[in-house]
Order: structure tokens, then sequence, then C-alpha cells
């Protein structure tokens, strides 16, 4: 590996991308099984490829199986059976410290007896790097992540957000073939968190590292991630770009876990009309999938009764005003309904109103359960 | 606390009644250490300086003259004796807390892995014979150690002792008895310290390309480093002022500075030398302490060690 930390100092806007100054590792997973103890299966196979330079997210809810899998490519959990080849290497019984992969841990895990520099520096120290080559490398580390000034500090005297900073600079000093950050985000302040999410982008794309990204947060993963992989139960549900995975989310738990919750079972089929509890709605594409999802933001409402195909007649329930969007639960027949509004000058119905629900064919999608 | 806005009198009353729950809250641990520790204290340190009478009481006037025979000048010019005793004291206490470190280390780390219902047991285990007296227990010791016994025999046969000696007495028998004796106050402080380890610190120096060697020494050695400092204070100051065990297994041969000042006040009767060794004690602890902090504070990275 030669000296190729060409980072230059952040404030270069996100637009001129870089070309990536290393080539980036792609990640294979086969059949990847682990469990703890007798009961918990935390991995139930997971055949997995993460391309060279992808930012990828491991989604899903806690004890799916996503840190688990995020440790063996760390190499700090073994895996009881199946293959895993960073770069084309299979490194599946490398240990930790000979795979050239870089942790951010969700703790931070920054050693609080060294200094900030100390800490930057730790994993060059350990590889062998002269110290003089090692300065320099923490120095320019230091200024990319603008925390040039604080490198004689202590741990202990730094605010979360900077802690992060530092936790993603010791393990981007390396010039890992890959990166793993584990829920790096989730001890942030909301604010604190989007300004930082925007950051990570940026320094991926710059560096054009391969990412893996572990979070439980749905928002999060479809900001940052090129790909995303919902686990649950220790089995990949479904793989694919963020708008891939919200629009046609590939099940009941996908679709439910991307925070949809209209969803209906298809009682009967007749070509592109489908029955279900909401009435009888036309679709574009009916497979012989069970569910109908639709998306709370593709409905439209009109006031009063106003009759026609693809509409329901519907009574507002419950309306919760956001400034930007209101959230309206409607009553449909047996069933409710939700739907989201832009607030943008039209009269917003009131709790109460009779209203038309409109909602086009192109937009509904059906899934399996 | 803050008094602002309050009339005088009100806050006058407020601080009479706070004083007031200072004293009966200290008043009673002050007492006992003014009677038991600083009374006794000041006297030793009166005696040290006085001159010792015939009987071995201390007398007037007041001289240096014991703390010239402790530094080892008598009628018949220096000697070195006293000079022996204190080094042996500092080796002793070097070399016991040494092996107790290295016992006890590995000990507390596995106690700490074990299953929650398992650390109880076993730290009881490590507790349980300290709650024998510690004369009997080491008697125990010198029947072990004692001439014709299996451990003495079998030492003999390796050829590291002269025939018909035993293991006891001798310098090694009461390294042997301090390392024992002291076992648990050590274990006790590191498990703490192995309990609340933690264990991400150690997975991202692994994660750093630090191998399992160089991953315990960066990342598990300085987290446990209070509990070490804290143990070693705990070991080695008794350790240093022992009695007991140089007594009976050192056997005249592995007198200790402890054994020095106590002969002066019974058999060797000679108070103002018993004192003026005690405070050598004292100062050598005080030493050894300071010394202590420094460390600590060094390889804590200037984090203060609380000890």
């Amino acid at each position: 590996m030669t000296d190729t930390l060409t980072l230059e100092v952040a404030d270069v806007p996100s637009a001129e991308v870089e070309e990536p100054t290393r080539e980036a590792s792609s990640i294979e997973m086969q059949g990847l099984h682990k469990r703890f103890g007798r009961d918990t299966v935390a991995l139930a196979g997971v055949d997995l490829v993460i391309e060279a330079g992808e930012f990828f997210t491991l989604l899903g809810p806690s004890g799916c199986g996503k840190t688990t899998l995020l440790r063996i490519l760390a190499g700090l959990e073994e895996a009881d059976d199946g293959r895993l080849a960073i770069g084309g290497d299979d490194v599946t019984e490398v240990p930790p410290h000979k795979r050239s992969v870089n942790t951010v841990f969700q703790s931070y895990a920054l050693f609080p007896h060294l200094s900030v520099r100390e800490n930057l520096a730790f994993g060059l120290k350990m590889r062998g790097m002269p110290p003089g080559q090692r300065e320099a490398r923490v120095a320019k580390i230091a200024e990319f992540i603008q925390l040039g000034d604080l490198v004689e500090r202590r741990v202990d005297q730094l605010s979360g957000g900077q802690r992060q900073r530092i936790a993603l600079a010791r393990a981007l000093v390396n010039e890992p073939d890959v990166l793993l950050l584990d829920e790096p985000l989730s001890a942030l302040d909301a604010g604190l968190r989007s300004q930082l999410q925007v950051e990570l982008l940026r320094v991926q794309k710059r560096l054009g590292m391969t990412f893996v990204f572990v979070t439980h947060d749905q928002d999060e993963a479809m900001v940052m991630s090129d790909r995303i992989a919902v686990l649950n139960g220790g089995v990949i549900q479904q793989v694919g770009p963020p708008r891939e995975v919200y629009e046609h989310p590939a099940n009941a738990f996908v679709a439910r876990f991307m925070g949809h919750d209209n969803l209906y079972s298809i009682s009967a089929r007749n070509g592109d009309r489908l029955t279900t509890p909401l009435g009888v709605l036309s679709v574009e594409a009916a497979g012989e999938d069970d569910l109908l999802l639709i998306r709370p933001e593709t409905l439209d409402l009109l006031s009063g009764e106003q009759p026609g195909d693809n509409r329901l007649l519907a009574t507002v329930t419950e309306r919760l005003y956001r400034g930007s969007h209101a959230e309206y639960r409607l009553d449909v027949g047996q069933t409710t309904l939700q739907a989201t509004l832009n607030n943008r000058g039209r009269r917003l119905p009131e709790v109460g109103d009779r209203v038309t629900v409109s909602v086009a064919p192109e937009d509904l999608v059906t899934l399996s359960k | 606390m803050s008094y602002a806005g309050v009339t005088p009198s009100a806050r006058s009353r407020a601080m009479v009644r706070e004083s007031r729950h200072l004293l009966f809250t200290v008043a009673p641990g002050a007492i006992w250490i003014i009677i038991f520790l600083v009374l006794p204290s000041v006297y030793l340190m009166g005696v040290a300086f006085m001159t010792n009478g015939p009987y071995g009481l201390p007398e007037m006037p007041l001289s240096l003259g014991s703390f010239e025979r402790l530094a080892g000048f008598g009628f018949l010019g220096w000697s070195p004796g006293n000079f022996y005793t204190l080094l042996r004291s500092l080796w002793q206490t070097l070399v016991s807390t040494g092996l107790v470190v290295l016992v006890a280390y590995p000990i507390a780390y596995y106690i700490s892995t074990c299953r929650d219902k398992w650390r109880p047991i076993l730290l009881l285990l490590v507790v349980v014979p300290s709650w024998t007296n510690q004369v009997i227990r080491t008697f125990g010791w010198m029947n072990l150690l004692a001439p014709g016994t299996p451990l003495s025999s079998l030492a003999e046969g390796l050829g590291l002792i002269a025939p018909n000696m035993g293991l006891y007495p001798s310098n090694f028998a009461v390294t042997l008895g301090l390392v024992y004796n002291f076992l648990p106050f050590m274990v006790l402080p590191l498990y703490a310290a192995f309990e609340k380890l933690d264990i991400a610190q150690v997975e991202a120096a692994q994660d750093l390309y630090a191998s399992p060697v160089r991953a315990f020494w960066h990342a598990v050695f300085p987290q446990t480093l209070p509990g070490l400092l804290a143990g070693v204070v705990l070991v080695a100051i008794p350790a240093f002022g022992m009695y007991v065990i140089p007594e009976l297994l050192g056997g005249g041969k592995g007198m200790m500075l402890g054994n020095l000042v106590a002969n002066q006040f019974s058999g060797g009767a000679n108070w103002p030398l018993g004192a003026a060794g005690a405070i050598l004690m004292l100062i050598a602890t005080f030493i050894g302490l300071y010394a202590m902090r420094r460390i600590g504070k060094r390889l804590g990275g200037g984090e203060e060690v609380v000890i």
C-alpha cells in the first residue's frame, strides 16, 4: 500500500467529486450462518455481494443479525458456516488484525488513556509505520475532519460529535479496503446527526471506499445508501437501491419496516381489478401476490363525495398537522387508511369531513406476505 | 449551597444547623482517629527522640541516639544488621507484591469471564481463607514446609535445598506466606477492574491491527491499571510492615522491619529505638505511596488514579 492519502480539506463542494484515489474492494458472502448458544440464530444463511466503492446499508430491527454480520466482516465474530471474501481474497479464517478492514464502533471505543493524536495513530503504529510518516498522515486526517486543533486533547474532553469524527478518522487514516460503520450516528442528537450524515456521504464519495453501514433507521438508510439490504431473523428480506426498497418492498415485513401501514389483503382478483377491504381497486400490474400496498403520499383527497373509478369514500378521523404536510387517518368502510397531503395552499380537510380518496393505478403495488 | 435572598439571621441559623449536622456525623470517627491514631503517633514521635533508660523505657534528655542506633552505630562501631533488615523488608515487599500480581491477575480475569452465578462463589473461595486467623494459617504453612514433609522432601529430591533443612524456616517460606496471605487483597480490586472492562476497546485495538498480545497490552492492561495499583497499595504497605509471617516462617533468618520494631518493645526492650524504627517505616510508606501516585498518573495518561 502506497502513501496515497490525497484527502483535501472538506470545504470542497460535494459536486466536485474527485477521482477515487485507490481501488476499492468488493465483498462476497456465501451461506453465512451464525448461532449464539443453542437457540439464538443470528444469521441463517446470508448470501450477499457488496460492490466495490458502494455505500451499502444493512437495515433491520434490533436482533435481526445486522451487527453480527458486520462483526463477521470485521473478523470480531467467526461464522459457524459459509465463506467470506474481501477484494477477491478469502478471509473467512483471517483474524481481525490481519484484515484490511476498519470499523467505526457504535460506542466509538476510543482509547481513553491516549490523546486524540495517539488514538488516530494507533492503527498505523500497530502496522509498523515509521513515526515521521505516521505523524504526517495523522495531521492530514485531523485536518480532513476539521479537528486539527484538538489532537493534543484527551478523549474525555471531547463532545459527542467530536468523538464521532475522531472514531471515523481513526479508521479512515489506515486507508482500509472496506470501512464498517456500526450505527455510528445513533448516539447523536437529530441536528448533528443529519449534518454528519451528509459529511459521511461526502467522505465516502470522495474516497471511493467501500462503506458498509449498519442502522435500524430507515430514513437514514435511504438518505445514505447506494443499496440497502433489509434483514430480519438472520435472513435477508430484500436487497436494492433505496427507491426500490421503499416503493416496491418485497414483502410485508419490508413494507412495514420502511414505514408503510396501508397494507390490505387481496380477497379476490378479476384481471387488474382487486377486491380488498377498502373496496375494488384497479392496479397497473397485478401478480399472484396477496397484499396491496398504498403509499400515503400517493393519495389525493377531494372534498365531498365524488365517486368514480379508483375512488373511495371516506371520513376524516384524525389529522396530524406537520407544517410542510399533514397526515390523515381516514375511515373507509370497515377499515382505516392513512394519507399524507402536501401543504400547498389548498384547503386541508378537517376531522369529521367527508372526503373522496383518489389513487392512480400506477401508484398501487402488490406484494407477497 | 446558596443563601441568597435569605435574611441574615435565617442564614446564620441554617449555617449553625449545617455545622451541627457536620459535627454529629464526623465527630465519632474523628474522635476515634484522634485517640487511637493521632495521639499514639505523637507519643511515638516523642519517644523516638528520648534516651533509652536502663529498663528499655524512654527517659529524658532528648537525643538522636535511637536514630543513630537504627542507622547501625552501636558501642562497637557501625554494623550493617539493621540496614540489611531494611533491605530485606523492601526486597520481600517487592518480590511478594510482584508474585501476588502475577498470581492474582489471571485469577481475577478468569473469574470475570465466568457465568454470573459462579462469580460470587469463586470470589468467596478466594476470600474464605482470610476468615481464619492469620497466625493459624501461618502455622499451617509451617506444618506444610517443615523438614520431612512431602513438599520439603520433594525440594530435597530436586536438589533445591540441603538435606534435612526443610523449606521452613527460610526467606522462601516468608515470601510464600506473604503471597498466600495477601492474594485476596489483589484479586478483589483487579476483579472489579476486569468486571467493568470495556470490551469494545479491545475489539477496536484488534480491528486496528493489534495482535492479541498487543491488544492486551494497549487495551486491556490500561483499563485494569487502577485496580492493579489499588491492589499493590493494599498488598505492599501491610507486607512491608508485616510481623507475624516473618516471625513464624523466617525463624530469625527472615527478620523484617516489623520484627525489628516489635522486638524493641518486647524482648530487646528499647522503646526509643522501636519508635524510631516505626517512624522510618512510616516515611518509607509515604514515599512508596507518592511513587505509586506518580506511576499511576504517568501510565494513566495524566488521569488521577485514585488510591
